[in-house]
């Protein structure tokens, strides 16, 4: 009996002692990543194209992925150093929360509740994406206003549930939701006649679109009704941190406006005469220790996966199956929303 | 142990191993406890670096969501704890039809496997080899890609007659619309059970002093809808029959099941089936061979042997493992979630859980909900098996 009291005596302490061991303390998510020599990155689970998708080889590919691949380029120097962890949207937000990856960039939208009832960031936007409908050009529906009592296929608990209520709502009409926990499921369900039609965020429907037996069978419609700015999501405990994955972004948003590409980063760090260009890829100012990165994490994320431009055009643009249009995601003096605070 | 007190005095044994007995007990518990008391205090740790707090006031705020399917009324202006009774309905609906089929199903099949007929006991030897050694989750895609795949889309559905349509979005049936005065109908109700009642108790009784049985069941069946037709008949009630109507994309109207649901019913009866025939098999060969052969001395019939000597005495056997099969089938119904299906995970544990991020909250909710739905049906045939048992004196 003594015995026992002492093993559970025992074994409790060692729990404690092995528990303040492995959780990491606050505050130090930079310091972790370091420690680890990786940055875990919450992604899709492999099926959402153009923005993180699992090949047959088992590399991950898409905007997302890059991205990630971009912070890890900066604070780890590798872009190599990046662990992808695929996560079901429902446990993404938990899994960030309890510590099991650093960052999330996996299609989720920045809104009031998530950002302060969640107690997380968004350190920044990458891409401004709108919700609409995908449908069958059989049924001859020009709008969504057409869809009264039609069947929807959703995503469950995502923002695209809320927004297609509220559409149906303002609007006086009815539908039925099909809820699907995966993408696939939801494409399946539409191809099958389930459901009348799909909706998501536009550039997930495009990419969705590609993954139909008979793309040309199916059309977005026009409908845009919904905002849903996408980007990395990181705790809200490391000032440090939101700074370095919010100034890689905001790096490669710079470096397409000045030109900067994959190929020409190497040359202009050397040789740009351009001060701010200087700034960003290290020469002078000495910008990387002021966030405790190397002087050229510039080049490095940038030699990654190119500027923005390069990584939407090669992951959603005009060099991938998807050819998503760039909207509003173009920079802003080219007509978008995209506008990096100066280097200075 | 040998008694090392020689000598006349009380025997401290039985005293002591009482004791060490009850200590090793408490010890356990502590231990327990302080494990349980040691993860919750991790967890309010965790939470409160992460300035995060837990609170289930969540409940009462607007949902702002819609339910695909739901026995009870939901609109997007219901609360969260609306859509959790919305996700409750629909699993304990699943539930309910899915252990009364299956159970059904599973008599049928474990007697057919006893069966003296050759082709007829291999079939059901066929079905629970093939069926039972197949995941669960594989029934359940099986039965849905089935439902979207082979049925024709909305407009061309299958009609039976312009009353009833099956396509891939469900089978829908006409709903019965009873217009009456429903202000007597739970006294009605009352009277009749009391009818009933005192019927069934006379109909023993004088069974056990004549042994001349009376048709107790059907004479009231007969009675409660010879009732009804009356009131229909008479006018004071009138039964209509709302059909289902195509208009736009789909059908309005009607009663309709849906593929998601039936699929989970196809899957948890089809597959608990196997496993209760093979329980009922095993309980009626546990039932002496003299008990069947004393019953066809006494001149009973075979259907009657089964009903009166065999099934009453291999219920005692097979009520516990049986409750145990019921729990399996309630929990794996929260596999509704992988094809769709709006059950308590998927609404409450999946959209609403996403809607408003509180994990723990609402995984609590959960798991008690679950526990306490197991309690009831461990309960349900505890009692049972207690009425069942052998009465000894």
């Amino acid at each position: 009996m003594r015995g026992t009291r002492l093993a559970c005596g025992a074994a409790i302490a060692v729990m404690l002692v092995w528990s303040g061991s492995l959780a990491a303390g606050p505050n130090d998510t930079v310091n972790a990543v370091k420690q680890r020599g990786q940055l875990l990155c919450g992604v899709s689970t492999g099926g959402s194209t153009g923005m993180s998708t699992l090949d047959s080889q088992g590399n991950w590919q898409g905007f997302e992925v890059d991205f990630c691949r971009a912070v890890s380029a900066a604070l780890l120097g590798d872009a190599a150093k990046v662990k992808f962890v695929p996560l079901e949207f429902k446990n993404a937000f938990t899994a960030l929360q309890s510590g099991d990856v650093d960052i999330l960039a996996r299609t989720a939208t920045w809104t009031y509740t998530r950002n302060t009832e969640l107690n997380l960031d968004w350190a920044g936007i990458y891409m401004y994406d709108g919700q609409g409908f995908l449908v069958s050009k059989t049924l001859g529906v020009k709008s969504g206003a057409e869809l009264n009592g039609a069947s929807i296929c959703v995503a469950g608990g995502s923002t695209s549930e809320l927004n297609l209520a509220d559409y149906f709502r303002t609007r006086r009409i009815t539908y039925t939701p099909i809820v699907g926990n995966t993408r696939e499921q939801s494409q399946a369900n539409l191809e099958a006649g389930r459901c009348d039609a799909y909706t998501n965020e536009r550039g997930g429907l495009a990419a969705s679109r590609t993954a139909l037996k008979n793309p040309d069978g199916f059309v977005i419609l026009p409908d845009v009704f919904s905002k849903e700015p996408l980007g990395p999501i990181v705790r809200k405990d490391d000032p440090r941190f939101r700074d370095i994955v919010a100034w890689t972004l905001n790096m490669l948003i710079a470096a397409e406006e000045l030109a900067i590409t994959q190929k020409a980063v190497t040359e202009l760090a050397a040789a740009s005469p351009n001060p701010e260009i200087q700034r960003m890829l290290g020469k002078t100012g000495s910008f990387g220790p002021k966030m405790g990165l190397a002087e050229d994490w510039g080049v490095k994320a940038i030699l990654a996966v190119g500027n923005y431009g390069e990584m939407y055009d090669r992951n959603l643009g005009e060099g991938s199956p998807i050819k998503l249009a760039r909207g509003p995601n173009r920079l802003w003096n080219d007509g978008g929303l995209f506008y990096a605070p100066p280097f200075r | 142990m040998t008694d090392v007190s020689a000598g006349p005095g009380r025997d401290w044994r039985p005293v002591r191993r009482l004791l060490l007995g009850l200590g090793y007990q408490a010890a356990a518990v502590a231990a327990v406890a302080a494990l349980l008391a040691y993860f919750a205090l991790n967890a309010a740790e965790n939470l409160a670096t992460r300035g995060l707090h837990l609170g289930f006031g969540f409940l009462s705020q607007e949902a702002g969501f819609r339910i695909g399917f739901s026995i009870i009324d939901f609109t997007e202006a219901d609360s969260y704890g609306r859509a959790f009774l919305v996700g409750l309905v629909n699993t304990l609906l699943a539930v309910a039809i899915s252990i009364v089929l299956a159970t059904a199903l599973g008599f049928a099949i474990g007697i057919a496997r006893l069966s003296t007929n050759w082709p007829l006991s291999r079939l059901a030897l066929g079905y629970v080899e093939l069926v039972r050694n197949l995941p669960l989750l594989l029934h359940l895609l099986f039965w849905y890609n089935v439902a979207l795949r082979a049925l024709p889309p909305v407009r061309q559905s299958l009609s039976l007659g312009g009353l009833a349509f099956l396509n891939n979005r469900g089978i829908l049936l006409p709903r019965p619309v009873l217009e009456a005065d429903l202000a007597g109908a739970p006294w009605s109700f009352l009277a009749w059970a009391a009818i009933a009642v005192f019927v069934w108790v006379w109909n023993k009784r004088r069974q056990a002093v004549t042994g001349e049985a009376f048709p107790a069941a059907m004479v009231i069946f007969l009675l409660v809808s010879g009732t009804a037709l009356l009131l229909l008949a008479s006018g004071l009630a009138s039964l209509t029959w709302e059909l289902p109507v195509l208009r736009g994309f789909d059908f309005t109207g009607g009663l309709r099941l849906t593929p998601e649901l039936a699929a989970l019913i196809f899957a948890l009866t089809v597959y608990n089936a196997s496993f209760i025939a093979e329980l009922v098999r095993g309980s009626i060969l546990a039932v002496d061979q003299g008990q069947t052969e004393a019953a066809k001395a006494l001149g009973l019939g075979r259907g009657r042997i089964l009903r009166l000597v065999v099934i009453p005495q291999a219920l005692r056997v097979l009520i516990p493992p049986l409750s145990n099969q019921y729990l399996h089938l309630l929990k794996a119904s929260s596999l509704a979630t992988a094809i769709g299906y709006p059950d308590l995970v998927n609404v409450f544990t999946g959209t609403v859980l996403n809607q408003t991020g509180r994990a723990i909250e609402i995984v609590l909710i959960t798991m008690l909900v679950y526990l306490t739905l197991s309690a009831v049906v461990a309960l349900a045939t505890n009692v049972y098996n207690r009425l069942a048992a052998i009465v000894e004196n």
